[in-house]
């Protein structure tokens, strides 16, 4: 019993520290002053400002954009890139595991300049692609590095089982691996947007005109001062995520229910 | 079958030698040149970049970025892994919640939540003022070493958080009610039984955590006010302050180095290579 | 159920890119480079409908990381503001080209003190903009300025409530002056007693932050800062208790200005603008949104009297005489930055 109550207050301790600054971006950007620190009264100035400010809205645009591409491309990558390297052996899968993870090893400014000198020597035009590309390449490794502990553990038993039943290779793919490895797809999934999201030396390198990120335009604002503009749209996204989660919430806990019985009398 | 499935990876081991293996090696190139030698189409190789690292000054700043960063790891593990615990043993309806909760805050701009750090920790800070209106003295948080340490934990828990509850989630519940019956106690089951388990997360953790620490410089330039610089903040003023890209190659060079060398240290851990991170 | 949602993102995703990334009009489009908070909006949508054109308008923070975008080419902007070290650098490698005067008549705005400077001596490549100075803005209450000198920022009755800039060349230009040397001085005897003078000031300094310290002088968590004089206007109007000084020892003078790049295909259209910017009805709009000091002779007429009596913002001319500007580094920042960095491995 008391371990129930202790369990509980520890999460509750770790999410008032992760939530904190939050709630604090959240409260100040209902703020009547620029004060980051002040609380000088309530107003919504913030919001109305947010709608006509053109250049956020549109940094908040590419940056989910590159984010949602960026991890939907990488998943895909990675998994298929996964279950290959998965299948080597030895020198030849150390190797390739080794080259992977530089990106994941680098500094970010060294990934994002090497990137740079890259696209330059190919006299590629710097632009909205030049800039998903590079969230694809450094958002793969991770995406790998998700899967693959997760296509380790599957049973090889299973994918034989499943072709001498007269399953083609590509149907126990789809139905017997995919299935298996499906949390570590997600987790790499939600790694890939999660980096992406949040990138901002390796995407001021390798991006275009015109073209920028949310990461980039708060941290030109460092010289004078991070505009609460920017505290609004934060809390706008985390409103909008969190009742994402909740709905989400309610529909999975309705099909969980009914699959939990018939596993378990397997 | 196994055969053939290797050929899957083949498309992406053309994309990694373009896009990861050749900057990679225009890194190498930048660090055994000199500035001079750039402009001139015969080039110089030297260690020159490497030697200028190795003085006092610089080693100190290196340590410096490795201890802070290995503390931060430290106390990343001790906070996490209870939580990793508590979600894996909660309700199955709630623990995508938990985690999810876990991961959200990320998602929120890292700069923006630095800055409300700032505004929590400051001397006339939310925190202060809490503390004045108690009656307590006011402390001096912000812009301190332990102010860096804390923006480190804070930003990098959940990657350690996570790899540790996948390992927990996956355990056999069969192996700890055997431990049960064979008389176990709950701490005995925990040492030797779900820890050693959950070692191949305990590492990813590690690893996950203990990078992006090292090379990290928003956190030491916001929080720590910039009182100590960090082998982050010294690549960035390398590369674009001093644009000597070639100093700043040699050291990336050697971080890269030090952190693939304590991975191969992890791994030895990781005795059934279930982590996934392999080397050498 | 999943696919469904996953081919919704994708087709949701492309609509968006397609929308938003692709700018497939017939307009002419100027690109343009500035810092951030520099100038005032809703003059760019008047431009834009004035003629018929679309600006994309992008935003730095350290004109080093512009350089390193320009210099390899893998950015492409009709019109940049930076700063005159910066615009004496790219001047010196070709990456300007100079300027159609009969296109810009305005130019007869731009004051003459603001002319003929070191980074660019015949005024061809470059318009002014915004200009200021290096100063310490204090909090009245609690300091006492009357030795009108850079030795305040060393006193030891201010422990900890000191700031100093992140900016090695601000900061060691504060001890050069104090020590009577220049400010581009690469004399290593006279570095290193610089570097001396900051490593005795550490443990008074409470953090070295060139972002966001008028923001701190404003709640009074500090005594004193140092920054540039634009900063300090902003902060005086949100407390009374500022001031601001520029020592007697002598401080730089710093000159924000408009350029073209040399990748540019707009060169009429920039020059255009520009000319629009000088105008002095738009200068006074831009001096409304940024608060710094202006270069416009007929601008600083017409400013509010609240401005006019502010010391950072209203520079005395005669201290001009005694400022000194900031030369490229480029050949001698290694001096710099290693007596910088062993600062801050004390």
């Amino acid at each position: 019993m008391v371990k129930k109550y202790l369990s509980k207050i520890y999460m509750g301790i770790i999410f008032i520290f992760l939530y904190a600054p939050i709630i604090v971006l959240g409260v100040f950007s209902f703020n009547e002053s620029k004060s980051r620190g002040n609380w000088t009264g309530f107003s919504l100035k913030w919001y109305i400002e947010l709608f006509h400010d053109h250049d956020i809205r549109m940094a908040f645009y590419y940056t989910i954009t590159i984010a949602i591409i960026t991890a939907i491309v990488s998943t895909i990558l990675g998994t298929i890139a996964a279950i290959g390297i998965n299948a080597m052996k030895g020198r030849q899968q150390a190797l390739i595991l080794n080259v992977n993870y530089l990106p994941v090893v680098n500094p970010d400014i060294v990934t994002g300049i090497s990137l740079m000198i890259l696209y330059i020597s190919f006299n590629m035009d710097f632009g909205f692609m030049t800039m998903l590309l590079s969230h694809i390449v450094f958002s793969t490794p991770y995406v790998i590095l998700s899967i693959l502990p997760k296509l380790k553990q599957l049973d090889v038993h299973m994918t034989e089982a499943a072709m001498d039943l007269g399953a083609t290779p590509m149907y126990a793919l789809r139905k017997v691996i995919l299935p298996e490895i499906k949390p570590g797809i997600i987790t790499g999934f939600l790694m890939a947007f999660t980096l992406s999201i949040d990138d901002f030396i390796i995407s001021y390198f390798t991006k275009g005109e015109g073209v920028t990120n949310l990461s980039i335009v708060i941290y030109s604002m460092a010289r004078r001062g991070v505009r609460p503009t920017i505290n609004a749209l934060s809390t706008i996204m985390l409103i909008v995520v969190l009742l994402l989660m909740i709905l989400i919430n309610k529909r999975t806990n309705g099909h969980d229910k009914p699959k939990k019985i018939y596993r378990s009398e397997v | 079958m196994k055969n053939r499935t290797k050929y899957f990876a083949y498309p992406y081991v053309l994309w990694i030698f373009l896009f990861i293996a050749l900057p990679a090696f225009l890194v190498l190139l930048y660090s055994i040149t000199t500035k001079e030698s750039n402009g001139l189409t015969t080039i110089h190789f030297t260690l020159e970049n490497f030697k200028k690292f190795f003085q006092p000054m610089y080693l100190n700043i290196l340590w410096d970025s490795i201890y802070l960063a290995a503390i931060s790891t430290i106390i990343c593990l001790i906070l996490g892994y209870p939580a990793a615990l508590i979600i894996s043993r909660a309700h199955v309806s709630k623990r995508n919640t938990l985690l999810f909760l876990c991961i959200l805050p990320m998602w929120m701009n890292m700069l923006l939540r630095t800055y409300a750090w700032m505004t929590i920790l400051g001397n006339n800070g939310i925190l202060n003022n809490i503390f004045a209106f108690l009656g307590l003295p006011r402390f001096n948080m912000l812009y301190t070493r332990g102010a860096t340490v804390m923006g480190m934990v804070y930003n990098f828990i959940p990657f350690m958080i996570l790899p540790i509850y996948t390992a927990l989630s996956k355990m056999d519940k069969a192996l700890l009610e055997a431990a049960d019956d064979l008389g176990a106690d709950k701490r005995t089951v925990f040492r030797k039984v779900i820890f050693p388990l959950s070692m191949p997360g305990v590492i990813s953790g590690i690893i996950m955590v203990f990078m992006p620490a090292v090379s990290t410089f928003i956190i030491p330039q916001l929080l720590g006010g910039n009182k100590s610089m960090m082998i982050g903040n010294l690549v960035e003023k390398l590369f674009i302050l001093n644009g000597d890209w070639n100093f700043g190659s040699a050291i990336s060079i050697v971080m890269m180095l030090i952190i693939l060398l304590s991975m191969s240290i992890m791994n030895k851990f990781d005795v059934d290579k279930e982590g996934g991170a392999r080397l050498w | 159920m999943k696919r469904k949602l996953i081919l919704t993102f994708l087709v949701l995703s492309l609509i968006i890119l397609a929308a938003t990334g692709c700018s497939s009009e017939e307009k002419q489009t100027l690109s343009i480079l500035n810092y951030d908070i520099y100038i005032d909006k809703s003059l760019l949508t008047e431009f834009e409908k004035a003629n018929d054109v679309t600006i994309k308008y992008d935003t730095y923070s350290t004109p080093e990381e512009m350089y390193i975008k320009v210099k390899s080419g893998a950015s492409k902007y009709d019109l940049i503001i930076s700063s005159e070290y910066m615009i004496e650098r790219m001047i010196n490698e070709k990456l300007v080209n100079k300027l159609n005067f009969d296109n810009i008549p305005n130019y007869k705005y731009i004051g003459e003190d603001f002319k003929n400077h070191v980074y660019d001596p015949d005024n061809e490549y470059s318009v002014p903009y915004f200009w200021g100075t290096l100063g310490i803005l204090y909090n009245k209450k609690t300091v006492d300025a009357s030795s009108d000198s850079w030795a305040m920022l060393w006193d030891e009755n201010h422990a900890q409530k000191i700031i100093m800039m992140d900016s090695q060349r601000d900061s060691f230009a504060a001890a050069l002056k104090l020590l009577g040397y220049s400010i581009n001085t690469v004399d290593e005897g006279e570095l290193d007693e610089a570097k001396e003078l900051l490593i005795k000031q550490r443990p008074l300094v409470m953090a070295y932050i060139t972002d966001g310290s008028p923001a701190i002088m404003v709640t009074e968590e500090a005594d004193m800062a140092l920054v540039w004089s634009g900063e300090a206007v902003a902060a005086m109007s949100e407390n009374e208790n500022l001031d601001f000084v520029i020592p007697k020892e002598g401080s730089n003078i710093w000159i924000d200005a408009m350029v073209i790049p040399s990748t540019t295909q707009n060169q009429e259209l920039a020059e255009k603008f520009i000319n629009f910017l000088c105008s002095t009805e738009a200068t006074l709009r831009n001096i409304d949104e940024v608060w710094y000091s202006t270069v416009h002779t007929e601008a600083i007429k017409q400013v509010d009297e609240e401005l006019l009596n502010n010391p950072a913002f209203n520079i005395p001319k005669e201290d001009i005489a005694k400022m000194e500007m900031l030369r490229d580094p480029k050949e001698f920042i290694e001096l710099y930055t290693e007596r910088w960095t062993e600062l801050m491995a004390q």
